[in-house]
């Protein structure tokens, strides 16, 4: 078995061979997808449970909609219909859903850390959708697939990745999966949203002129930027980013012809990306969504298959 | 069961013990040599190469070979959390934790609830320690007000009522304008202000160390600068004013060459670290357990060795524990909403042994760093090992090993983070002010 552990908590701690491995798998599911009847019965009699502590739509749709196409049953639990604005903890919440016995628990919060601990204590699987500013691993490797499909390799490829990279737990996770598969990642964004420490954890390169590398790019990956970093002073002003790191048009004249631009969504339309750029003709951000479905499915098999009879 | 017994210090009995053969460490007479030492009724009678009594009958005689005998240590930064937060630590448990750790003395700060900010805060504290506390307290006031940084408390006040120094310990006095006023008056009394030094701007919902790991693990940062501006500001103060100033819990290179410069300049300040500061770095975060969640923060292995080269040279005069007790309900929750804060009391002399076995500091300067020098810097009369004074002092066996387990602790604080970690250097007895408040095992008889 290529993929033994019991969790995917992070892209960090997987090897080369584990990551193709999830891509190869993703690949041979996508066609489910497109079937007229889209259910395989994979999963039957698995239970996963959604534990959302935070605001998502796509993600936990994605995962829901992956874990009910390999015919697992599958329960959603967030913020507002839980007891966790009860002020229960959350080792609490999962005792208890623990003593439900379900198989996988699929966890998103806004604190670093939280799946990893989880993880540690339930016997069920633990899938990170996003832990803080620390690790996105399932959107990392959606990104890996669409990279893969348009570019073949990843050996010399040069991806791009713009935006704010000291909150971005996509970022994290594209840099160590990215590099393991042989890729060379740059940074670019302002110094108080790229932390120049990434260039000594990991093989990657810090730069904040964009025009400077943008020229070079293969795959440009633009992240979102929160409104709220303006008010944390970390920007003058969403105007100025967007001078300044905004992708338009104009900027891409100089890029390479078939850059691949991507985006983890949801975009911030006129701030990181030009409307006309988001729909434009490069852009594989919709692509991204439907293999989101698809790496979820391979994700899912993979962590199921280790208890399958 | 504990393999250990405590008593408070109203209901313990004067120590009336005969050790033979037992290695005397105490800088403040220039002792460290293998000595009998006879104490009676809780006084030290004789302290002699050799002891014979012909018939000590009413005598307890213990061979101490291969044991310590050391002056009983001061810690003078410890979180006793009474009043108002008893759930966590009480005077009771905290002094019975810091006579199990070998300290007879535990200058408590003032973040309590209510704050310490008011005589009758600080008579409360006195009177409950002499109660129901193995050791003695000696409460820190607040520098100002409900710790608010505004209006300064009335110091003359609470030194009459018993506080021995002041700090708005667990964050800094904000206003340059108020620390430089506080700092002025309190020099009347000779007292130290005790000085936390963090910029809130530059530390708010920080977590751990700004640096690699917390770039890594998507933490938000704690930067060393944070730190290191108020320490420098706070000297500067110090300098212009002419005042004493005590820098608490020192974390960073930087802070340490700060206070080695201001101390060449001449400039009155004292400096204290904790064990987890020259013993733990901030990779030990990777499992997010918020135990290792301390403010300041965990930093770098060359702060580590900076802090070590510190306490080395002098620059830095204490070894202090900040023991700060919680509770599961701060701690056991997401590492960014949980307490800052590690409890020390019982394991701050097995990891400051280490210094002594790696050779940074003699057994002597050891007991400086942890005795003699807090007593000093809070103006606590110290005699150390002497004839015909009181005893206070500790009996330690450097040998031998355990294995932490906070389960075992007198304190209610479990945030400990050399839990299952394996120490060298245990406390076997504890005698506070001529009486025996501590025993480990073949020694919990004395206790009685």
């Amino acid at each position: 078995m290529i993929y033994a552990r019991k969790d995917i908590l992070g892209i960090e701690e997987l090897t080369k061979e584990e990551i193709e491995h999830i891509l190869d798998l993703a690949s041979s599911l996508k066609e489910i997808n497109e079937r007229s009847i889209k259910k395989v019965p994979t999963l039957r009699g698995k239970t996963v449970i959604h534990l959302f502590y935070e605001p998502s739509t796509r993600t936990k749709m994605s995962f829901d909609i992956a874990a009910k196409r390999l015919s697992a049953d599958t329960y959603s639990i967030s913020v507002s219909t839980s007891s966790v604005v009860k002020g229960e903890t959350f080792l609490d919440t999962v005792k208890n859903l623990e003593a439900m016995k379900p198989d996988i628990f699929v966890i998103r919060h806004s604190v670093s850390g939280v799946p990893h601990r989880i993880a540690r204590y339930t016997k069920a699987s633990v899938i990170n959708a996003g832990d803080g500013s620390h690790e996105h691993p399932t959107q990392a490797l959606l990104d890996m697939l669409t990279i893969r499909e348009h570019k073949g390799t990843f050996d010399g490829l040069h991806v791009l990745i713009v935006g704010d990279i000291l909150h971005s737990r996509v970022a994290r996770s594209n840099i160590w999966g990215l590099s393991k598969l042989g890729a060379h990642v740059t940074l670019c964004g302002p110094p108080t949203l790229v932390p120049k420490e990434l260039e000594s954890i990991a093989n990657v390169k810090v730069l904040y002129n964009l025009m400077e590398i943008l020229p070079d790019a293969d795959v440009l990956m633009v992240l979102r930027l929160q409104r709220e970093r303006q008010k944390q002073s970390f920007l003058p002003s969403l105007r100025e980013y967007s001078v300044l790191y905004g992708i338009t048009n104009e900027k891409l004249k100089k890029a390479k012809p078939d850059l691949l631009i991507m985006h983890p969504g949801p975009i911030n339309r006129g701030i990181e990306l030009a409307p006309d750029v988001a729909d434009g003709p490069r852009s594989v951000i919709l692509e991204q969504v439907t293999n989101g479905v698809a790496v979820r499915m391979a994700v899912l098999y993979v962590l199921a298959q280790r208890n399958l009879p | 069961m504990k393999n250990s017994r405590v008593r408070r210090l109203k209901d313990a009995h004067p120590a009336t013990v005969l050790f033979k053969g037992v290695r005397v460490v105490d800088p403040a007479n220039n002792l460290d040599q293998e000595m009998d030492v006879l104490v009676e009724d809780g006084v030290f009678k004789e302290i002699s190469p050799r002891i014979d009594i012909p018939d000590p009958c009413n005598l307890k005689v213990i061979k101490a070979d291969g044991l310590w005998l050391l002056p009983g240590l001061v810690d003078m930064h410890v979180h006793l959390r009474e009043p108002g937060e008893e759930y966590k630590e009480t005077i009771e448990t905290g002094t019975q934790a810091a006579v199990a750790g070998g300290i007879v003395a535990v200058a408590s700060m003032p973040n309590t609830k209510p704050v310490n900010d008011n005589p009758a805060v600080t008579k409360y504290i006195l009177d409950r320690a002499k109660e129901i506390g193995s050791c003695t307290v000696l409460p820190v006031a607040a520098i100002t007000v409900g710790l608010a940084g505004e209006t300064m408390t009335e110091m003359a006040a609470l030194i009459e009522a018993g506080a021995v120094a002041f700090s708005d310990d667990g964050k800094s006095v904000r206003s340059s304008q108020v620390m430089r006023r506080a700092l002025e008056y309190a020099s009347i009394f000779d007292v130290p202000v005790i000085c936390h030094c963090e910029d809130p701007d530059l530390s708010r919902n920080g977590v751990m160390n700004e640096g690699v790991m917390s770039v890594k693990l998507g933490i938000r940062g704690i930067p060393r600068i944070a730190e290191e501006i108020v320490v420098a500001r706070d000297i500067i103060l110090a300098e212009y004013t002419g005042a004493r100033i005590h820098i608490a819990h020192v974390s960073t290179e930087k802070s340490v060459s700060l206070i080695r410069e201001a101390k060449k300049r001449g400039v009155k300040v004292t400096a204290e670290t904790a064990p987890h500061y020259f013993s733990l770095t901030e990779e030990i975060l990777e499992t997010y357990d918020s135990r290792f969640k301390v403010n300041p923060p965990l930093r770098t292995q060359s702060d580590v060795e900076a802090i070590i080269q510190g306490l080395a040279d002098g620059t830095i005069d204490v070894i202090a524990t900040d023991h700060a007790p919680h509770s599961p309900i701060e701690k056991d929750i997401e590492i960014d909403f949980a307490a800052f804060g590690m409890v020390g009391l019982e394991t701050s002399l097995a990891v400051s042994l280490g210094l002594v076995r790696s050779g940074v500091l003699t057994p002597a300067e050891l007991v400086k760093k942890m005795s003699q020098n807090p007593a000093d810097i809070l103006g606590i009369p110290y005699r150390g090992i002497c004839k015909e004074e009181e005893a206070s002092f500790i009996v330690v066996d450097p040998n031998a090993e355990w294995i932490v387990d906070s389960t075992e602790f007198y304190s209610k604080g479990v945030n400990c983070p050399f839990e299952g970690k394996k120490l060298v250097g245990r406390v076997e007895l504890t005698v506070c002010r001529g009486k025996i408040v501590f025993g480990r095992g073949e020694y919990q008889w004395l206790v009685e």
